[in-house]
């Protein structure tokens, strides 16, 4: 069982999660977070003072899926929220320990 | 017994704690015994000074005092306004009463120093007695027509108080302008305390005003002519016939239960509240509430009456003209210097005293943004000031009959637009930063305070060019104030308020075209002329009030700093922590946006 982490830009979060549905995960995670890459953000003005604007507010959303499925999903969510510009995301894949259904008990991959 | 001796010596426990609640509670009390006494001895020693005949008001002269131990007779209140705007009251467009006025008691040969002043007063006396009975002889005559001046003489003071009621609740309602710029101005962290010091200020500015702030004020004003209110207005303290102070009218309590008094006193003391909550910008989020409380206390009080009576309640600004032949003396038509210059010079030193925000300031001492966290409520609140504006300005008339009114209307708006304008021109090309929306409504603002002293008094392009410069003068100011002076001024209020208040009132020596003003602090002649249009007498008056204001303000708000300061443990500020974590919990126990997580990276002021 895997994790698949993915930092998408805002707007992008509809098409991802079209296209997560089209691949046949059954469940998501999605958090508001902030955050900088490599351009690390740029110079404003307010009331004449120069400030950084550095953390940028963007979309994670997790999914957990069986090893099998990692590619198929890694590329949809490629696919759908590429837009070309900086600022696209990243997807991280971590493996998992172990995962539980609370309603009724199940472990595994029975669970995802 | 033991238990109040106990309480007095500040309890048990630490000594160094102790020493401090003693220090606080007897200054408590102290404070209290003197305003008690203040209450008993100035009504005791003032009416001494109601006796003396009071040479700027036109009121027929009081009989002489009976040797009988009878009241002295004076003016009547009227608390139905029942006899305000009789037929004595009808006049026409150019201001000529209709009817003359009843001249009362001949003047006796012993009320005078010598022969020939006697004479001339029984022959002016003569003179008005001639007529009223020439009067009285027609209206035996001509009963409808003295119905008539009755009717409307009543409607000319009903206008005249429906304006003035009507623009007072405009000026109100720019409380909710100054809250919502404030708040929007400052973090989410800290906006339930933000809202609460400006909704507080309305109350406390207000309760403190009417105890006693309107006698200070208003007390020896004398009358409220354009409502036809009756003279009794009349105890003013005054040193070789400069006026300083009202000493009658606490708690609008004996002959100030009148209604003309009443309208005056609601008008004036939402003018009191707008200076009141300029200071609340300045210092907000660092002041503790007990020390913004005591401060609430302070300005209805003492702060703002006093400049306000040099200048508004017959007081000395107010009779350079009469009295030193410099133009109508200080004149300031709606509040540039008693409203807003007053409000900035507060503001500008109880910011410098309480200090920065934490984290405004970098080692270096370059400043660093703490961005407003709402600027939709920032633009909303300027939009209600704009709105409010037009009470504040045209209301100055105090006259809903005064035709003039629609052009103090179109220069107000007129300097608010180009006060904008030129803000975001200068931010945008001149200093070469984007169209800023908080320097925006900075400089809308600006505009309006700045025209505040001369609408009336001002042509139209005189009004635009007055908020062109006040635009460019916000900008310029909040740039020194931030980083030459070092103070940390989050909402601008030293730049708007105090700067174009200063300016604002100096213009109306410079720009006044002297088409309107005759009669203006008891000089005829001629309208209120500037120093472009002839009168440098005007402009030296105006630079006097200014002077006077700012150095009288700024006395009396250290010493209400540094007494406020003793009074709540040492230090107006909250700790360290409180501070950084938002002074919503601490100080006033509830969140002002409960219930909406705000992420801490957008709390903290980024730096460079």
């Amino acid at each position: 069982m895997k994790k698949v982490e993915a930092i998408v830009k805002p707007h992008k979060l509809d098409d991802v999660k079209t296209a997560l549905t089209q691949v046949g995960v059954q469940g998501l995670t999605v958090s508001e977070v902030r955050g900088f890459g490599r351009q690390k953000g740029h110079k404003e003005q307010y009331r004449g003072a120069e400030y950084t604007v550095d953390l940028v507010p963007k979309v994670k959303i997790e999914v957990v899926v069986g090893d099998g499925a990692v590619s198929a999903v890694v590329e949809a969510i490629t696919r759908a929220a590429r837009t070309g510009e900086i600022g696209d995301g990243k997807i991280f894949v971590t493996g998992l320990e172990g995962v539980t259904r609370i309603r009724t008990g199940e472990k595994g991959e029975a669970a995802i | 017994m033991r238990t109040v001796l106990r309480w007095f010596g500040g309890g048990d426990g630490d000594p160094a704690l102790q020493k401090k609640r003693m220090v606080r509670r007897s200054l408590g009390v102290w404070l209290m015994l003197l305003a008690l006494g203040w209450f008993w001895l100035i009504p005791k020693y003032s009416s001494a000074q109601d006796k003396k005949p009071e040479e700027t008001k036109a009121a027929a002269p009081a009989p002489a005092p009976a040797p009988a131990p009878q009241a002295p007779a004076g003016p009547k209140a009227d608390p139905n306004g029942g006899n305000t705007g009789d037929g004595s009251f009808a006049q026409d467009g150019g201001g000529t009463l209709f009817i003359p006025a009843d001249p009362g008691a001949a003047p006796e040969k012993k009320d005078f120093k010598d022969e020939k002043e006697y004479l001339d007063a029984k022959k002016a006396y003569d003179e008005k007695k001639k007529a009223f009975d020439e009067y009285t002889e027609q209206a035996k005559k001509e009963p409808l027509a003295v119905k008539l001046a009755n009717s409307v003489g009543h409607n000319r003071a009903g206008i005249n108080m429906t304006w003035i009621l009507i623009t007072g609740m405009l000026v109100m309602f720019m409380q909710a302008g100054f809250a919502l710029v404030e708040t929007g101005l400052c973090r989410a962290k800290n906006a339930a305390h933000t809202m609460a010091m400006n909704f507080l200020i309305y109350p406390l500015g207000m309760l403190g005003f009417y105890v006693c702030g309107f006698a200070f004020m208003f007390g020896g004003a004398g009358s409220v002519a354009t409502v036809g209110g009756p003279a009794v207005l009349d105890g003013m303290w005054s040193i070789n016939g400069w006026n300083i102070l009202g000493t009658k009218g606490y708690f609008l309590s004996g002959s100030f239960y009148d209604t003309s008094v009443f309208a005056i006193f609601f008008f004036q003391m939402v003018f009191m509240d707008t200076t009141a909550t300029i200071p609340t910008g300045a210092c907000a989020e660092r002041w503790k509430f007990s020390s913004f409380v005591l401060y609430g206390c302070a300005i209805g009080t003492i702060m703002y009456p006093i400049y306000g009576n040099w200048v508004w309640g017959g007081g000395w600004c107010s009779q350079l003209g009469v009295k030193l032949g410099l133009g109508h003396g200080t004149c300031d038509f709606a509040g540039s210097s008693v409203v807003h210059l007053q409000g900035g010079v507060i503001a500008f030193w109880f910011a410098k005293m309480i200090g920065p925000r934490i984290g405004k300031y970098n080692k270096d001492g370059s400043p660093n943004v703490i961005p407003a966290h709402n600027i939709p409520m920032v633009m909303l609140g300027t939009f209600i000031l704009a709105f409010g504006w037009f009470g504040f300005n045209p209301g100055g008339s105090l006259a809903g009959t005064d035709l003039r009114n629609a052009m103090s209307v179109v220069n107000t708006m007129l300097a608010s637009a180009t006060g904008a304008m030129a803000t975001t021109l200068w931010m945008w090309k001149v200093r070469g930063n984007k169209p800023d929306p908080s320097m925006m409504c900075n400089g809308m603002l600006a505009g309006l305070v700045a025209i505040t002293a001369p609408c009336a008094y001002v042509n139209s392009m005189s009004a635009c060019i007055i908020g062109l410069v006040a635009g460019i003068l916000v900008v310029e100011v909040v740039f020194f104030v931030e980083r030459k002076l070092k103070i940390d001024d989050p909402v601008g209020a030293i730049a708007v308020h105090g700067s174009n208040g200063l300016w604002g009132i100096l213009s109306v020596g410079l720009l006044s075209d002297g088409t309107y003003g005759d009669g203006v602090n008891g000089v005829s002649g001629k309208g209120v002329t500037g120093l472009f249009y002839g009168d440098a007498g005007q402009f030296a008056a105006q630079c006097i009030g200014a002077l006077a204001c700012i150095t009288y303000v700024s006395i009396i708000s250290i010493v209400v700093f540094k007494v406020v300061s003793a009074m709540t443990g040492g230090t107006q500020r909250p700790s360290a922590e409180v501070e950084v974590e938002g002074v919503d919990i601490a100080e006033v126990g509830c969140l002002g946006y409960c219930g909406i997580v705000m992420d801490k990276a957008s709390e903290s002021p980024v730096s460079k």
